[in-house]
């Protein structure tokens, strides 16, 4: 065990080729997750590289077997050009989303922090508001919303959609009161958010909001100066989370297209053409979660930046001031030369 | 400054007229009470909170009220208007016909097998790999967590039609082998989460614990079966119970690969049927009752709640370890 433990500090001392202790360790560690490589080989790089190949063919299966035909990107101009469907769907679930994930993700904030002050009867409301998340699924939710139990009975709705369509103008307007009455759906798909801001709210530092109050920030300042920034990767995890959630939800129209054309007998849809929009809309799904990554990716905070531009500044400065010196010391001696020419 | 001394001034008018004339309504008491000091929070602040989180609380729990009721309810009542929300009699013949028309208790024991053996095989492997990514240093671990943080987002549906495929050329099509196999690779239904989820619990075991083992002559499997996966339980409970809930929940690969598409297979499950109920209600009626009960708002009902009971009875004994799973799997962050 002693060589072992040396060559172990050797290692560490000075970058030297790994000794066999670690190169044992790699190889079980290799072992240990030898089945999600067999797993991904054969669940995630082969489809993925078929269902490639099979968004350029048209594939028609028959009894006597599946037979592939090479069609280029017609799968893709069929979509995109000929049949109407799948825009159409694509446009709505691209508003609809951009729309409902804010939404979903302030309001499992508000929740949170209200759950978070110091109230009685937690524990029930943290029951309440994660029930949603143990019974929902796509027949359930369809099944609700088709007997008018999605929307709720105790505030006219219609009234309110009415309004907004009204004042506003109708490409905003429509997303608008979708949203109102869907807002159950939207409700119950925050479940999981509320618990994840809760518990990150729960580990901030109770003697931060204590230094801020005798500096006498108010609550208000609080929760923009030091509530925001905490949890900031929290919402940037909680929109992920959503984005994903909402895509791959039963609800989802497009997810039913795909399935209808995998199935459909008609000459140019089936696997390929499936395929295809499966591609088009996993690229507007990965480009929405980009976009929303982008928006809060965590910048250097405000402090390091601070002393970033304090140090370049400085640095500016030095180099001012050498400038300068050496300035200065050219025109005393250029000055000296002329005074030695003249003498 | 001003300002200051001027409050100064006026709460120490108001502090003599309150000892000179002790008024039964103190102003300032009030505004204190209403509003909270430094110290208490104010009771309008408290009572806003409330109301918000009760109602809120209704909103939520809305639908769910309102399949209970609508559920107990005879035809009568569904008719007749006045009947809001308390049914005047408690009717259970729509649970009964509900029961019949989806062969619940077949239904039931499908699903709970449908949910439970890839369960039990996401566990076995979740844990696994996340023992292997946290544990060991191998070259390219990091490219492993970013894959599989990838496969995450990216859409089941991209490699869904492959995989279709590759289960009909294997022949384990609507077999439940269709769900073994990717749960047993650590490919299951979000199988991701649970990965990063042990990762998470894995790394958080002392790595002297597992050296001290080995002095002691442990090899890598025993130190993983008898210290690593025992300080792990909170990590387990929280897995198996999430993989059951999503297994039991998914209809639409559970539609696809096992119970099957157009042709139907032997395999079945409680959301499945509500998935078709309308169509199972009427050949039922037709083969029981000859076609004289129709479908409706109660039956309908009652067949939703019959399929979400067993859920909902698992949630509420066992609601302890939902609700804390969050802040157990580390996910925000230690």
């Amino acid at each position: 065990m002693s060589k072992k433990l040396s060559k172990e500090e050797k290692k560490n001392r000075k970058k030297v080729k790994p000794g066999r202790l670690a190169k044992r360790e790699a190889m079980v560690g290799i072992a240990f997750i030898s089945p999600w490589i067999i797993g991904a080989l054969m669940f995630l790089v082969y489809p993925l590289a078929m269902s490639f190949w099979y968004s350029l063919n048209n594939i028609r299966i028959t009894p006597l077997g599946q037979f592939f035909n090479y069609v280029g990107i017609g799968n893709f101009t069929q979509i995109l050009m000929v049949d109407t469907e799948f825009p159409l769907e694509l446009a709505d679930y691209v508003i609809s989303t951009i729309v409902s994930v804010p939404v979903i993700v302030v309001f499992a904030l508000m929740i949170a922090i209200m759950l978070n002050q110091d109230i009685k009867g937690r524990g029930v409301f943290r029951l309440i508001f994660f029930l949603p998340v143990i019974i929902v699924s796509g027949p359930i939710l369809g099944m609700l919303n088709a007997e008018g139990a999605g929307s709720v009975t105790a505030i006219d709705i219609q009234a309110i959609t009415n309004a907004v369509e009204e004042t506003l103008p109708k490409s905003i307007a429509e997303p608008i009161s979708d949203l109102f009455e869907n807002m159950i759906t939207i409700l119950w798909y925050s479940g999981v958010q509320i618990l994840i801001f809760l518990s990150s709210l729960q580990k901030i530092d109770r003697s931060m909001y204590e230094a801020a109050k005798i500096d006498g920030g108010s609550g208000w300042e609080c929760f923009w100066k030091i509530t925001l920034p905490t949890i900031k990767p929290m919402i940037l995890l909680n929109c992920v989370y959503t984005i994903v959630y909402i895509s791959n939800n039963d609800q989802n129209a497009i997810i039913e297209l795909i399935k209808n054309s995998m199935f459909s007998g008609t000459k140019e849809k089936g696997y390929g053409y499936a395929s295809a929009i499966a591609w088009l809309y996993s690229f507007v799904v990965l480009l929405i979660v980009g976009l929303f990554a982008l928006a809060f990716i965590a910048k250097k905070d405000v402090y390091a930046k601070q002393v970033k531009k304090a140090k370049k500044a400085h640095k500016k400065e030095l180099r001012e001031i050498k400038r300068v010196g050496r300035r200065s010391a050219r025109h005393a001696k250029k000055r000296e030369r002329e005074q030695a020419k003249q003498h | 400054m001003q300002k200051r001394e001027k409050e100064n001034k006026q709460s120490n008018t108001n502090g003599q007229a309150a000892a000179v004339k002790r008024p039964k309504f103190n102003k300032d008491k009030f505004r204190k009470f209403m509003l909270g000091t430094k110290e208490r929070q104010g009771f309008l602040k408290v009572f806003c909170i409330y109301a918000l989180l009760i109602c809120i609380g209704f909103i939520y729990l809305n639908p769910i009220l309102h399949m209970i009721s609508r559920s107990f309810m005879s035809l009568n009542d569904l008719l007749d208007s006045s009947v809001n929300w308390i049914p005047s009699a408690i009717d259970l013949s729509n649970y009964a016909q509900a029961a019949k028309s989806m062969d619940f208790w077949r239904s039931l024991g499908m699903s709970i097998i449908i949910a439970g053996v890839p369960t039990i095989c996401n566990l076995i492997s979740c844990a696994v790999i996340g023992y292997g990514l946290a544990r060991f240093e191998f070259p390219g671990r990091n490219v492993v967590i970013g894959i599989i943080l990838f496969t995450f987002i990216l859409p089941t549906q991209i490699t869904m039609i492959s995989t279709y495929l590759l289960y009909t050329n294997m022949g384990i099509i609507g077999t439940l082998w269709a769900f073994v196999l990717p749960s047993l690779l650590g490919m299951g239904i979000n199988a991701p989460i649970f990965i990063l989820i042990f990762w998470q619990f894995f790394r958080q075991v002392p790595k002297v614990l597992i050296e001290a083992a080995q002095i002691d002559g442990a090899g890598y499997l025993k130190s993983f079966f008898k210290i690593s996966l025992p300080s792990a339980a909170p990590a387990i409970i929280t897995v198996s119970l999430f993989s059951f809930v999503w297994y039991w929940n998914e209809s639409y690969l559970t539609e696809l690969y096992v119970s099957g598409v157009k042709v139907k297979t032997g395999w079945t499950s409680l959301v499945i049927q509500l998935d078709n109920f309308a169509t199972n209600y009427n050949s039922y009626a037709q083969t029981a009752t000859g076609g004289a009960t129709r479908l409706n708002e109660s039956i309908n009902m009652a067949g939703t709640m019959l399929s979400v009971l067993p859920l909902m009875l698992m949630y509420f004994i066992l609601q302890r370890y939902f609700v804390e799973s969050i802040d157990r799997t580390g996910i925000t962050g230690e």
